[in-house]
């Protein structure tokens, strides 16, 4: 359990240490490190690299959005697997469905309850 | 003359050679502490989910996700997100409650422009980009796994 | 016939204009920087009792050009002309802050150099015997402005260290027709050309800036053929400490060493405790901290001369997506107290 903790604290940390340095050497503004994190971890999910991370790392991999990315490519290859050609279209979205949905309710939560606030 | 000499290139050197840099060195060390530390309770919640309450990997991941995200985008509308962000940098921008955020901090921002063109359509202003280019990309994986399973 | 114009841009007016009065409102972060004991009012949260930003930006205007009259002990009926501008799409910070006033009412764009602009223009309004009395104003709103230019205020970003913190606020003069008694008076205008060095970041305007700032510093001292030291203070509007750093040392490659400076940017915030990185900035911060910091003392005779350069970045949200360097500008003005 504790090393577990361990492994996830560890390997989430050194994800986002590559997105700082990311920000800090490149000017590459926050919207450009989301899609590019994601990109990525799609990428590495399709090559069967991330799986390993995920197994080895956990939450350290699947928290970060590389591991949002590596959802929607085994999300394609699972329904692929299922239903064939159709799970291109399909995976994608069907895996990752659940966090765009909260996501999109939260915001939209926020939306009804808060008011815009001023930076100090 | 009544113009300054000083070209393009000279000027663009003396900007690079003044200009203030961003710590790199602290700042990777704050993101990588508070990117672990969320990425390391999620996986105490995982495996409190998991082993306690007996639900299955796959929901439980879900579950995670979901938590994360909410707690993020409550975070956002009470203006907390932003300080943290300020201080964590990547740390708090690269794990998924930086998706939450960059979709929340839009939505309330945006509410005086109503709940369709303001709301609704900024909402995707960030994350917009991420499903479109997470699609495209799951699509590309797809048509290649799919080649590859029938050779 | 007898043209005003000297040398390559600037004017001198025939006769000084009296700047009657002056006026600042600003947010309550303004309110806690080091000169907020100077500006007239300082609100106490950036909403102005408006429910959106932008309505707080124009509820902040009306009140500036009310205080600016009450200041000059003139009725609104007796201000010729307004000419004022702002930072918002389609300056609705200022049109609907002068929507009630009934004044005629002449949009400005210079982006931040607006206020520059309308001093320099209203003086030439007055000087030519087209208006006696006119409002120059100048106004901005930090979460306005950031939610037009960048990204909404709760997104967990980090501000590069080069940028530069949008001014909530407005300024306001009256400019007359009045050589009578001591007081500030404009004497000349340098209207500036467009610069553009290649500058591309939007999070390093001051920096953008700082040419178009020499530029028209150094039109003003070889059309005039003046010293720089014959001025106490030579004041930029909105370059912030990289930029200013960057105007000191583009002059200095022209051979003209300036030792009196200062920047609004500068001077509105306190570097160690604000965390406004490299300065304030925004048409607010220039029209702000003169009329509450330097009008007062150029009155008094406490500073007898200074050159007041509002400095501007004429890009756009559309441009800088579309990978375009900034175009940059700077109006000049001289002020000077007359006894």
């Amino acid at each position: 359990m504790i090393f577990d903790f361990l492994k996830a604290f560890v390997c989430g940390g050194l994800i986002c240490v590559v997105g700082q340095i990311l920000i800090d050497k490149t000017k590459l503004t926050s919207a450009r490190i989301l899609v590019l994190f994601v990109v990525a971890g799609c990428i590495l999910g399709g090559i069967g690299v991330y799986e390993p991370f995920v197994n080895f790392a956990g939450c350290g991999a699947t928290t970060p959005l590389p591991g949002f990315g590596y959802l929607l490519a085994k999300g394609v290859k699972e329904e692929i697997d299922n239903s064939g050609a159709i799970g291109i279209f399909t995976g994608g979205l069907k895996s990752s469905a659940g966090g765009i949905s909260a996501a999109i309710l939260a915001g939209l939560f926020c939306a009804v309850v808060f008011q815009p606030k001023s930076k100090k | 003359m009544n113009h300054i000499t000083v070209t393009s290139n000279e000027f663009l050197k003396m900007v690079e050679k003044s200009s203030p840099k961003s710590n790199i060195f602290t700042n990777c060390l704050k993101a990588f502490f508070s990117g672990g530390l969320i990425c390391g309770a999620a996986e105490i919640y995982f495996y409190f989910l998991e082993n306690h309450l007996t639900i299955s990997k796959e929901q439980a991941g879900l579950l995670v996700s979901a938590t994360l995200i909410v707690i993020a985008a409550i975070l956002t509308g009470m203006g907390i997100y932003s300080k943290l962000g300020k201080f964590c940098g990547a740390g708090t921008i690269v794990p998924i409650t930086g998706f939450a955020n960059s979709m929340a901090s839009p939505a309330v921002e945006f509410k005086k422009e109503g709940f369709i063109l303001g709301v609704g359509a900024k909402m995707f202003a960030v994350a917009g980009p991420v499903i479109v280019y997470g699609v495209l990309t799951s699509a590309i994986v797809g048509i290649i796994y799919f080649i590859g399973s029938k050779l | 016939m007898n043209y005003k114009k000297k040398g390559t841009q600037t004017i001198i007016f025939s006769e000084p204009i009296k700047i009657s009065s002056a006026a600042s409102v600003t947010g309550p972060k303004e309110g806690k920087g080091p000169v907020a004991k100077e500006f007239d009012v300082v609100l106490s949260d950036e909403y102005a009792g408006a429910d959106s930003w932008e309505k707080a930006e124009s509820l902040i205007v009306e009140k500036t050009i009310k205080i600016v009259c009450e200041k000059a002990s003139l009725t609104k009926d007796k201000i010729d002309f307004a000419l004022a501008g702002d930072l918002l799409n389609q300056e609705i910070g200022s049109a609907f802050g002068y929507r009630e006033s009934e004044i005629p009412f002449i949009g400005l764009f210079g982006a931040c150099s607006t206020f520059g602009e309308a001093i320099g223009l209203g003086s030439c309004l007055v000087d030519g015997r087209f208006a006696e009395n006119i409002i120059a104003s100048a106004s901005s709103h930090f979460c306005a402005a950031e939610r037009q230019f960048r990204f909404p205020l709760e997104l967990g970003s980090q501000r590069p260290p080069t940028s530069t913190w949008t001014v909530t606020g407005a300024g306001a003069v009256v400019l007359s027709k009045n050589t009578k008694g001591s007081g500030a008076f404009v004497t000349g205008a340098t209207f500036g050309k467009i610069i553009d060095l290649g500058v591309k970041d939007a999070n390093n305007m001051g920096a953008a800036m700082a040419p178009a700032a020499a530029d028209t510093v150094l039109a003003f001292l070889r059309d005039t053929k003046t010293d720089p030291q014959t001025f106490d203070k030579i004041i930029t509007g909105d370059l912030g400490y990289l930029g200013g750093e960057l105007f000191l040392d583009i002059l200095s490659k022209e051979g003209i060493n300036i030792s009196n400076y200062t920047d609004c940017g500068i001077e509105i915030f306190d570097k160690k405790t604000q965390d406004t990185h490299c300065g304030g900035s925004g048409c607010g911060c220039s029209a702000t901290v003169f009329c509450a910091r330097f009008y007062p003392k150029l009155v008094s005779g406490e500073i007898e001369k200074v050159l007041f350069v509002p400095t501007g970045a004429l890009m756009s949200a559309t441009s800088s997506q579309q990978g375009e360097t900034i175009p940059s500008i700077a109006h000049l003005v001289v002020v000077e107290h007359r006894r």
